[in-house]
C-alpha cells in the first residue's frame, strides 16, 4: 500500500505540531527548512519524514535565518514552502521576513511561542511575540497573522495561512503556542472536496510584457517563477513595476510601502476571522485568541449560569487586527476583558478598537494560561 | 546606411539596468564580462539560470545579468540558492557576491552549503575591504592594511577563503585575479559544467576605495600589483595559497567529483516512494 497519501477523513488523535505538519502537507506545502528548536522540533521532525513521501524537500539548515532565506528560494522556484520555529528563531528569521515583505513572496513561517524574552521558558506556552508578528521585521509593511486554538485549528489554520500568504503574496504567520502544538487531542479531516486550496496566479503576458510587480486590482502582482522564462529580477530594495532599484525615487518608494500596506488593510474583510460566541446581548465581551480563549470560553459559559450576560470574541485573525468586530462588541458593551499570557500587547490593540468602552486587562505569565476562575472573577467585578 | 552597433553580450545584460553604479578602475565589470563570455562559449540558456547575490558592489550583478535573479538581504545569498536549487535541480543557480558578504555575515551559509555539496556555483569578488559602505575592514583585510576602521592599521587576520572553501567540502576551487581574464572564463565554464557546490575567487581591484589608502591609487596601480605578484600554481596545496604584496598565489586548487546534495536527496525521496508503494 502507498503510504504517499494525506491522511484519510474522519477523526485522528494528534499533537498540534502534528496537525500543522499535515496541514501543509495537505495544502500543497513541498518545501520545509528549519532548524531544531523546542517547542517546534516535532513539527520538522515529522515532516521529515513526511515530505519525501510526497516528492517534497525536507531540509535542516545551519539557522534560523538560512532556513527562512530558503524557504523564500523555493517559493521563488514555485513551491509552497513554509519554515516553523518559536521565539529566538523567530528573531532571526525578522529581516528575511521583511524581505519576503518586500519581494512578495508567498510563504508559511509558523512560531510556536514560548515565554520569553531570549531563551525565556523554552517548554511552556507565552503570547509574547503576538506585536512582534506586526512589528518585528524594519520598515512598514502588512502582514497576516493567526492564532490556533486547538490542534484542529492547528491543521485547519495551517492551510488557511497557505491559502493567504498565496492569495495575497504576503508570509503569513500561524502564532501557536507550547500548549496547541504538544496538547494531543481529537482531529477532523474533511473530505477533500470540503478544502479549498490556493495557489498563487500566474502571469498572462508573454515575458516580454512581463511586470513582476504590476499589482492587479486586488493590489496583489501575478507571480512568475525562476525558470519560467520570464528571466525577471526581485530585489530587497525599493524597487518599480519592473523589480529594477529605484533607491532615490520618493514617488516609487512611497507607491510600493502604501500598496504593500494597502494590499492587506483593503482585503482586510475577507482575510479577518472571527469567532463570536453569545455577543448579541453580552454586557462583557471577554476578547482572547489562542489557547486562552479556551479558558474564556470556559468562563464566559459559567458567567451566563450565574446570570451574567458575557459574551466571547476570540480572534482567529490577529493580524489585520479585526478592529471592526471589536468596535461593534464594545458598543453595546459595559465593558471588554483582555486575558494574554504576556505583559499587555493585543489588549493595546483591543483599547484604541472599543473607543469609549472600558477595557480590563488580565495578566498571566509563567507556566500555565489563565484558569477560567481568574477570568470569571474579573467578569464579574466587570459585570 | 550606418548599421546601430550591438555588443555581442548585449542579450545576457539587463540594458533598463545600465549604467552600472561600479568605480572607475573597479575590477566587478570584468568578473561580470567573464560570466557573460563563459555562459557564450557554453551556449547557457538563461531560462535556466538563476543569479542571486547579497548586498554589496557586486551584489548588483544578478540585476544586470539578463536571467532570473534575485538580490537578497546582506550575507543570504546562499542560503536562498539553496533553496532555489533544492526546489528545481535543473535550475543552473550561480551566487555572484563579495567577500564581506559571502565570509563575515553570510560566513555561516558559505561553510554549510560546501559541507553539504549543493550544486550551486560561487564566484566571490574579493576587494579586500567593503566597498559600498565607504572602506571598512573586512574579514579579507589584509594585516596592517588601512582601511576607514583601521586607521592604525588592521590587526585581525584574514581568510584564506581558497583554504576554507576547500576544507569546508567544496567540488571545485580556483582564485585568480581580475588580470587573469582568460583563466578566469575558463574557470567558470569549467564550474558550471560540474556538480556539486563550487567555488571561485577573483580577487578584484577596488582603487577608489581601498587601494588610495594602501598606495595604489589607481585601477592600474593595482592591476599592476596583481602582474607583479600573482604565481599560478594550479593543484597547489590551497592552505599556502598566500595573498601579499610580494606573492599571490592564483589557480585551480581542487576539482574532484562528489555526488551533489540534491542528487542524494532525489534518490533518496524516489527510493522512499518505491519502498512504500510495495516494489
Amino acid at each position: 500500500m502507498s503510504k504517499k497519501r494525506t491522511l484519510p477523513m474522519g477523526a485522528h488523535f494528534m499533537s498540534g505540531d502534528i496537525a500543522c505538519a499535515e496541514g501543509a502537507i495537505v495544502a500543497g506545502c513541498r518545501f520545509f527548512a528549519g532548524y531544531p528548536i523546542t517547542p517546534a522540533t516535532e513539527i520538522a521532525e515529522h515532516l521529515s519524514e513526511r515530505m519525501p513521501e510526497f516528492g517534497g524537500i525536507y531540509i535542516q539548515m545551519e539557522d534560523e535565518i538560512a532556513s527562512i532565506a530558503a524557504v523564500l528560494g523555493a517559493s521563488y522556484a514555485g513551491l509552497k514552502a513554509m519554515t516553523a520555529t518559536s521565539g529566538p528563531g523567530f528573531s532571526l528569521m525578522q529581516e528575511n521576513i521583511g524581505l519576503a515583505v518586500m519581494t512578495e513572496t508567498p510563504c508559511v513561517i509558523v512560531d510556536i511561542m514560548r515565554g520569553g524574552p531570549s531563551t525565556g521558558q523554552p517548554t511552556l506556552p507565552g503570547q509574547q511575540d503576538v506585536m512582534q508578528a506586526k512589528w518585528g521585521s524594519h520598515g512598514d509593511y502588512g502582514i497576516i497573522a493567526l492564532a490556533p486554538s486547538s490542534v484542529q485549528e492547528m491543521f485547519n489554520l495551517t492551510i488557511e495561512a497557505f491559502n493567504l500568504s498565496e492569495t495575497y503574496r504576503v508570509p503569513t504567520l500561524l502564532m501557536g503556542d507550547e500548549i496547541v502544538a504538544h496538547m494531543w487531542e481529537k482531529v477532523v479531516i474533511p473530505s477533500t472536496s470540503e478544502m479549498r486550496m490556493v495557489s498563487r496566479k500566474k502571469p498572462h503576458v508573454s515575458p516580454d510584457k512581463y511586470a513582476p510587480f504590476m499589482p492587479e486590482d486586488d493590489l496583489v502582482p501575478p507571480m512568475a517563477c525562476f525558470g519560467e522564462g520570464y528571466r525577471f529580477h526581485a530585489t530587497g530594495l525599493t524597487h518599480d513595476e519592473y523589480g529594477y532599484p529605484r533607491t532615490q525615487d520618493s514617488e516609487v518608494q512611497t507607491k510600493l510601502v502604501r500598496r504593500l500596506c494597502e494590499k492587506i488593510s483593503q482585503n482586510a474583510d475577507r482575510i479577518i476571522k472571527v469567532e463570536e460566541v453569545m455577543l448579541e446581548d453580552a454586557d462583557v465581551v471577554v476578547v482572547a485568541y489562542g489557547i486562552v480563549a479556551r479558558a474564556a470560553l470556559s468562563a464566559v459559559r459559567k458567567a451566563r449560569e450565574a446570570g451574567i450576560k458575557a459574551g466571547l470574541l476570540r480572534l482567529v485573525t490577529l493580524w489585520p487586527f479585526p478592529e471592526k468586530h471589536v468596535t461593534k462588541a464594545a458598543k453595546q458593551a459595559k465593558a471588554l476583558v483582555v486575558p494574554e499570557m504576556n505583559c499587555g500587547q493585543m489588549v493595546r490593540e483591543v483599547e484604541r478598537a472599543a473607543k469609549e468602552t472600558s477595557v480590563a486587562f488580565l495578566s498571566k505569565l509563567g507556566e500555565d494560561p489563565h484558569t477560567p476562575q481568574e477570568i470569571l472573577d474579573v467578569i464579574r467585578r466587570c459585570a | 546606411m550606418v548599421q546601430e552597433m550591438v555588443h555581442p553580450f548585449t542579450r545576457y545584460l539587463r540594458e533598463a539596468m545600465m549604467p552600472h553604479i561600479w568605480c572607475s578602475g573597479c575590477g566587478n565589470g570584468i568578473v561580470l564580462n567573464c560570466f557573460v563570455q563563459a555562459l557564450d562559449e557554453l551556449q547557457k540558456d538563461l531560462d535556466q539560470l538563476v543569479v542571486v547575490s547579497g548586498i554589496g558592489c557586486i551584489g548588483r550583478t544578478a540585476g544586470y545579468t539578463n536571467a532570473d535573479s534575485f538580490h537578497t538581504t546582506h550575507g543570504r545569498a546562499i542560503a536562498f540558492a539553496s533553496g532555489v536549487k533544492l526546489a528545481n535541480p535543473e535550475l543552473e543557480v550561480v551566487v555572484i557576491s563579495g567577500d564581506g558578504d559571502l565570509f563575515a555575515i553570510g560566513g555561516n551559509h558559505f561553510i554549510h552549503a560546501a559541507r553539504r555539496n549543493i550544486g550551486i556555483k560561487v564566484i566571490c569578488a574579493n576587494n579586500f575591504n567593503y566597498g559600498m559602505t565607504g572602506g571598512q575592514q573586512g574579514p579579507t583585510t589584509p594585516l596592517e592594511a588601512s582601511t576607514t576602521t583601521t586607521p592604525y592599521g588592521n590587526i585581525e587576520h584574514p581568510f584564506n577563503l581558497v583554504h576554507l572553501a576547500a576544507a569546508s567540502g567544496a567540488t571545485y576551487v580556483a582564485r585568480w585575479t581580475t588580470l587573469h581574464v582568460r583563466r578566469l572564463t575558463q574557470s567558470i565554464k569549467r564550474m558550471l559544467q560540474k556538480e556539486g557546490f563550487c567555488f571561485i575567487e577573483v580577487v578584484s581591484p577596488c582603487p577608489e576605495i581601498f587601494g588610495r589608502r594602501n598606495k595604489m591609487r589607481t585601477g592600474l596601480d593595482m592591476m599592476e600589483w596583481f602582474r607583479r605578484a600573482s604565481v599560478v600554481e594550479n593543484f597547489s596545496d590551497p592552505s599556502k595559497a598566500e595573498i601579499t604584496p610580494e606573492k599571490l598565489v592564483v589557480g585551480e586548487f581542487v576539482n574532484v567529483e562528489k555526488v551533489s546534495y540534491e542528487r542524494l536527496l532525489h534518490e533518496k525521496i524516489a527510493q522512499i516512494n518505491e519502498k512504500a508503494m510495495g516494489w
